[in-house]
C-alpha cells in the first residue's frame, strides 16, 4: 500500500459542534487502498505557519472514491483545517501506517473516546462485512451528549448495539467508558478496539488485562512526515528497550507491544 | 540565441551530478519511504539518514515541536547501524540510477574511520557526508564540528579510508563557521555542505515545561533560510572546494538564491515532510529560470550575486 498524495475536492463538511466537523472528499486513489486505522497527513494551510502537515485517522470510506476526516479543532492547524470550503481542495497524504486487525473468531469490542471514535466507525462498517453485528459491542464516551450523537446514531443505524457513556450525564450513563467495560460478560476470545485520549487508553487497556481479552490501541503522536522519515514519531517499546515508531509500526499497535506509562 | 535545454549538470570533487538538487540526511529516510511519491531517478543525488557503527536508539519522546515556520528536532540520531544499513536498505538504493550518498557519525575519530573503510568497499556509495555536529565522547562530549583541530581530525581519517568524495557536513552552532571550513578544507574535504540545524528549544506554557524532552533541539525549516545563506556566503568568501548549500529550501527561487550565494549544490530538507514532491519541483523550477532568463548553465549562477 504505497502512500500517495492528492489534491482531493471538499465535497461536504458537517458541522457536528462547535469545534468537530467532517469532512468527505473526493480521494479515489487513497480511498481504494484504505483500511481501517490507518491515517492520513492533511496539509493544514497554503503557507508556512503552520508548516508540518497534520494526521487524521480515516474516518470513513464511502463508494465513489470518498473518504472522510472527523477533525476536532485543537490548535492553529486544524482551526485552518475546520475553515475549509466546499469544493476546496485539501492537499492529502495517505493511506498511512497499519490499521486494525481482525477476525471471525472474536467477539469485536469497539471502545471510543471523544475524537477518537473517529477510526471505528470504518472498522465496524469492515467487520459487519463478515459477522452478524451481534458479534459487535460498540461502547462509546464523550464529554457531553453533542460531541457524540451525531456518531451513535451512525453505528446505530448500521445496527449495532451502542452503549454511551458521558462525563457531564448529558447522554446515557454518566461516567467513562471503562465504567460500561467493567460489567460486560466474559465473551471469549475477545479482542477490544480502542482509540481515544492516553489516560483512557491506559484505563482501557487496564480492563483488559484483569479480563483477559486481547487488546489493540490506536496511538497518538507529534508527527512530522508520517512516512517513517523524520522518525519523530516514537513511543518506548513495552520491553522500554527501544522505540516503535507510530507512523510505520502503528499507528495501531497490540497493547503488549508498547510501555504504558 | 535562446536557451532550450539549459544544462543542469555540476561536479562535486569527482562526482558528477545530473543536476544540483539533492535529500538532506534525515529528512528522506533511506530513500524508499518517497519511492511511490517522488521519481527517486530524477535526483541530483540521495543522501541517507545518518549511520552509526552500532545500531542508535535515539532520545525518549517528545523528539518534534513546530514552531514559526519551522521546526524542531531532538531526535537523537537514531538509526539502524551499519550492518542493517547494508543489508536491509542498501540494496533498495542498487536500483536507482541516482547517486547515492551516506551521511555518517560516531562518537570518535575510530568510529568514522571504521564507517569510512567499509562504506569504501560499497560501489553503490558514490560520496560520504560526514555529520561533525555529534559530541566527541573522547573530548568531553564537545561536538567535533565546533572545533577546528577535531573537524580537521576527523576529516583527516575519514579522507585517508574513503577514495570517493568525502563531504563535510558543518554545524551553524559556532562563533565563526568559515574558520571550521578551512580546516576541514586543508584535512583533505573534496566539499562542505551547511548548515545542519541550529540549537533552539521551545516551552509549552501550559505545563510549564520544554515541549522537547531533551530540552533542547535543532531548528530547520523556512525559519532558518537567512542564517544559512548567509552562512554559505561567508564560507565561499574563505574556501575554494564546493559548497552545498542547506537550510530552509523549499522553492526552486530558495535554492537559486543559494546557488548565487556561492554554493554548488542544495539539499532539501524539512521540506520533504509538506511536499514531498518539492525535489522534482524544485529541479524542474530551476531549469525554467535558467531557460527564462537565457542563461546556458547552471554553473553560471554560482556565486553570481557576489561578483556585482
Ligand atoms: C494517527 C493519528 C490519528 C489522529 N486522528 C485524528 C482524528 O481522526 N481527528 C482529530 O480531530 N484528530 C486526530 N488526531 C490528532 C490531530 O492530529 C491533532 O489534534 C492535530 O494535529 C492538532 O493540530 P493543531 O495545529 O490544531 O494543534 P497544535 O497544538 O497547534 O499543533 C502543534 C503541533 O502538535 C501536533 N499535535 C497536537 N496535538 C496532537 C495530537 N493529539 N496528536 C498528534 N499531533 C498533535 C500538531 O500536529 C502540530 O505539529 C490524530 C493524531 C494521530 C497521530
Ligand atoms: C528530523 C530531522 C532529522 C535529521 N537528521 C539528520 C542526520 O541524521 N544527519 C545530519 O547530518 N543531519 C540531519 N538533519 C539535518 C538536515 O539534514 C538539514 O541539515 C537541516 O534540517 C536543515 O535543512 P532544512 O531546513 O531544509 O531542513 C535532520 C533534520 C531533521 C529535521
Ligand atoms: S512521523 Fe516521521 S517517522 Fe513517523
Amino acid at each position: 500500500m504505497p502512500a500517495l498524495q492528492q489534491k482531493a475536492e471538499i465535497i461536504r463538511s458537517e458541522k457536528l459542534t462547535d469545534d468537530i466537523c467532517r469532512f468527505t472528499v473526493q480521494a479515489p486513489d487513497i480511498a481504494a487502498d484504505s483500511r481501517p486505522g490507518q491515517f492520513v497527513m492533511v496539509r493544514a494551510a497554503e503557507g508556512m505557519d503552520p508548516l508540518l502537515r497534520r494526521p487524521f485517522s480515516i474516518h470513513q470510506v464511502r463508494d465513489g472514491g470518498l473518504l472522510q476526516i472527523l477533525l476536532k479543532v485543537i490548535g492553529k492547524g486544524t482551526q485552518a483545517l475546520s475553515k475549509m470550503q466546499v469544493g476546496q481542495h485539501m492537499d492529502i497524504l495517505g493511506p498511512l501506517g497499519r490499521g486494525f486487525t481482525y477476525n471471525s473468531k472474536h467477539h469485536h469490542y469497539l471502545v471510543g473516546g471523544g475524537i477518537g471514535i473517529a477510526p471505528l466507525l470504518f472498522l465496524a462498517k469492515q467487520i459487519l462485512k463478515k459477522n452478524e453485528p451481534s458479534t459487535i459491542n460498540v461502547l462509546l464516551g464523550a464529554r457531553a451528549k453533542d460531541e457524540i450523537c451525531t456518531l451513535v446514531d451512525d453505528f446505530a443505524g448500521m445496527g449495532l448495539e451502542v452503549k454511551v457513556c458521558t462525563e457531564d450525564g448529558s447522554l446515557g450513563k454518566q461516567g467513562l467508558v471503562t465504567d460500561l467495560m467493567a460489567p460486560l460478560p466474559d465473551e471469549n476470545p475477545a479482542m477490544v478496539y480502542t482509540c481515544g485520549p492516553y489516560p483512557m487508553l491506559r484505563a482501557v487497556v487496564g480492563v483488559c488485562r484483569d479480563k483477559n481479552w486481547a487488546c489493540q490501541v490506536s496511538l497518538e503522536t507529534i508527527m512530522a512526515c508520517g512516512l517513517a522519515a523524520c522518525l519523530g514519531c516514537a513511543v518506548l517499546r513495552a520491553d522500554m528497550n527501544g522505540y516503535v515508531h507510530v507512523c510505520k509500526d502503528g499507528p495501531v499497535f497490540n497493547a503488549d507491544d508498547v510501555a504504558w506509562l | 540565441m535562446a536557451v532550450e535545454q539549459p544544462d543542469m549538470k555540476i561536479s562535486i570533487g569527482s562526482l558528477r551530478l545530473k543536476n544540483p538538487v539533492m535529500t538532506a540526511s534525515g529528512t528522506f529516510g533511506y530513500g524508499e519511504e518517497y519511492a511511490s511519491l517522488v521519481n527517486l531517478n530524477l535526483l541530483g543525488a540521495i543522501i541517507v539518514k545518518g549511520i552509526s557503527l552500532l545500531p542508535r536508539k535515539g532520545n525518549p519522546p517528545t523528539r518534534i515541536a513546530e514552531t514559526a515556520c519551522g521546526m524542531l528536532n531532538a531526535i537523537g540520531l537514531e538509526n539502524v547501524g551499519l550492518e542493517r544499513f547494508l543489508s536491509e536498505k542498501l540494496p533498495f538504493l542498487q536500483d536507482i540510477s541516482t547517486p547515492l550518498i551516506v551521511n555518517i557519525l560516531g562518537d570518535t575519530v575510530e568510529d568514522y574511520q571504521q564507517l569510512a573503510k567499509r562504506l569504501n568497499e560499497e560501489e553503490k556509495v558514490a560520496a560520504l557526508e560526514v555529520n561533525i555536529s555529534c559530541p566527541n565522547v573522547k573530548q568531553g562530549g564537545v561536538a567535533f564540528g565546533t572545533d577546528p583541530h577535531m573537524a580537521h581530525a576527523v576529516t583527516k581519517g575519514v579522507r585517508q579510508h574513503f577514495k570517493r568524495p568525502v563531504i563535510v557536513k558543518l554545524s551553524p552552532n559556532v562563533t565563526d563557521i568559515a574558520e571550521i571550513a578551512l580546516a576541514v578544507e586543508e584535512a583533505g574535504a573534496d566539499a562542505v555542505s551547511l548548515i545542519n540545524t541550529v540549537l533552539g528549544m521551545a516551552i509549552d506554557i501550559d505545563s510549564g515545561k520544554p515541549k522537547l524532552a531533551n530540552i533542547f533541539g535543532g531548528l530547520s525549516g523556512p525559519a532558518i533560510k537567512p542564517i544559512a545563506l548567509r552562512m554559505v556566503w561567508q564560507v565561499a568568501e574563505n574556501v575554494s572546494i564546493p559548497i552545498i548549500g542547506i537550510g530552509g529550501i523549499a522553492t526552486p527561487e530558495d535554492a537559486i538564491e543559494f546557488l548565487l550565494a556561492g554554493a554548488s549544490a542544495i539539499q532539501v530538507g524539512t521540506t520533504n515532510f509538506i511536499n514531498p514532491k518539492a525535489t522534482e519541483e524544485i529541479i524542474h523550477g530551476m531549469g525554467t529560470y535558467l531557460r527564462e532568463h537565457n542563461i546556458a548553465s547552471i554553473r553560471d549562477l554560482i556565486g553570481r550575486a557576489r561578483h556585482t
